[in-house]
């Protein structure tokens, strides 16, 4: 889905593809962003396991996040064993 | 094109059995609906039409009326021809719906049976059910009588499925007094009416192979776009239905308009109604003339879309109003017709309306009763009093 359109390009009644629930990008929700400093990860996975929306991926040997879709909840920050996840301020 | 000539044709018919009966000339595919006084012997009719086989439609029994009207959004996303029907509580029931239908662009044509709503209970008319439905997106229609209900069923069906439309329509008629009441009705062949309908256009094929979504998340970034396009729908669809009144007049020879006018020409003051009142309006017109009382009538048909451009010419030279509203909007400074028109009007300054509520619960209104307040409404804008809601035939 692009919601970048103008009304009068829109499908109308709103119908979209089945399926395409990944197309919405929900990261625009955010009003924290979780900032991940590596030189303090210890690569628990603690994160990855408790974010509700998926949002913590592994990629190779470390944790990234995925900012297309994390909200910003900050449950990663706060269960962070060795406080390596900041939330910072989302600029507008 | 078969003449009107051809089709002196008239069955005697309640205003329930008119709207069964051109739901049939229709051809619907598809109707689900909850029985309601005083709807129910519409889906009874139906129910009865398909049992006999003279209507190939899939009738579904549902529990609620909520029901009624999400199986009616079920089958028109998959193309059918839809009609559903109900009356005050039912209504209120699928109030959950009504949006649904409207925002997902779906034509299902309702009939309404108008009647109060509760509390207290009551089974009688008066408009509280079908006003209640302003905001929902809905194209809104309303009939004086058995026959006027009639010919805008068949019409509904038409503007709704217009593709530069795609709204669900409602019909309405005042419960019992239209819903109950024998009349001679003059019917259009079925071939006629099919032909005038013609098939509903499916937008889109259902196929589990390319699944779609229908009714997605649509958050700040895009739900505003699409109450947009509602807007326009609605913009395009006052071209459509003074086309279709046309039309229809074509094959019917009944003329239709948004608004309906009697005694207009030289009036000097007019009587604003919707529904059966309109009837009763006639005759009080008349007879103020006998007394030197120039009035005359102007009845609602099109409800929504507001018919502002001809609000804007019936009322050029008369600015006298007497507003006839059978629903109290409870709260509000006035009534719906009265706020209508006010916001209608390009030019307000010098206009007069006065606002009556008068039937609530299906309470008679008489030729007498409109015909004083008249008297008064004309002695009320010589004073240039302000304008305060009055009732009309409520014991004080």
């Amino acid at each position: 889905m692009s919601f970048n359109k103008s009304w009068k390009e829109m499908e109308i009644g709103a119908v979209v593809k089945g399926g395409s629930g990944l197309l919405y990008k929900t990261g625009n929700w955010r009003s924290e962003k979780p900032i991940i400093d590596y030189t303090k990860c210890i690569n628990c996975l603690i994160c990855w396991a408790l974010c509700p929306d998926s949002a913590i991926l592994r990629k190779g040997n470390k944790v990234e996040v995925n900012y297309d879709y994390c909200k910003g909840c900050g449950i990663c920050a706060n269960e962070c064993p060795t406080k390596a996840i900041n939330m910072e301020k989302e600029e507008v | 094109m078969t003449t009107v000539a051809a089709t002196k044709k008239f069955i005697e018919a309640t205003g329930n059995l008119a709207v069964a009966y051109a739901v049939k000339q229709v051809n619907v595919d598809f109707i689900s609906a909850y029985p309601i006084t005083p709807q129910t012997i519409i889906v009874e009719a139906l129910s009865q039409y398909v049992a006999d086989g003279e209507l190939k439609a899939k009738f579904v029994n549902v529990e609620s009326e909520h029901s009624a009207l999400s199986a009616c959004i079920g089958a028109s996303i998959a193309g059918a021809r839809v009609f559903t029907a109900t009356s005050s509580q039912g209504l209120v029931l699928m109030y959950e719906e009504l949006p649904v239908a409207s925002g997902l662009r779906l034509p299902i044509v309702m009939a309404l049976s108008m009647r109060a709503l509760s509390a207290p209970i009551n089974i009688h008319n008066d408009h509280s059910d079908f006003m209640s439905m302003r905001e929902q997106g809905w194209i809104m229609l309303a009939a004086e009588d058995a026959q006027e209900v009639y010919d805008l069923t068949i019409m509904a069906f038409k503007i709704a499925e217009d593709e530069r439309v795609l709204l669900p329509t409602v019909a309405a008629m005042d419960g019992f007094t239209i819903s109950h009441t024998l009349q001679r009705v003059d019917v259009l062949d079925d071939e006629v009416v099919r032909k005038f309908v013609g098939e509903r256009k499916a937008r889109f094929k259902l196929d589990v192979e390319n699944p779609l979504t229908f009714g997605p998340l649509a958050l700040t970034d895009s739900y505003f776009e699409f109450k947009r396009q509602q807007h326009e729908a609605f913009k395009n669809s006052e071209k459509v239905i003074r086309e279709v009144f046309k039309e229809y007049e074509k094959i019917s020879g009944r003329k239709y308009e948004p608004l309906k006018k009697f005694m207009m020409e030289d009036a000097e003051v007019a009587i604003v109604a919707l529904g059966s009142t309109v009837g009763i309006a006639r005759i009080a017109a008349k007879k103020l003339r006998e007394e030197g009382i120039k009035a005359g009538v102007i009845g609602f048909t099109l409800f929504r879309p507001t018919p502002k451009v001809e609000i804007n010419e019936t009322l050029k030279d008369v600015r006298t109003l007497a507003v006839f509203e059978r629903h109290l909007s409870l709260g509000a400074v006035a009534g719906p017709h009265y706020m209508d028109i006010i916001s209608s009007l390009d030019k307000k300054d010098d206009v007069k309306i006065y606002d009556y509520v008068y039937g609530l619960g299906g309470r008679d209104i008489t030729t007498k009763m409109i015909v004083d307040t008249v008297k008064k409404t004309i002695e009320k804008a010589k004073k240039n009093e302000p304008m305060e809601v009055e009732f009309v035939g409520v014991r004080e």
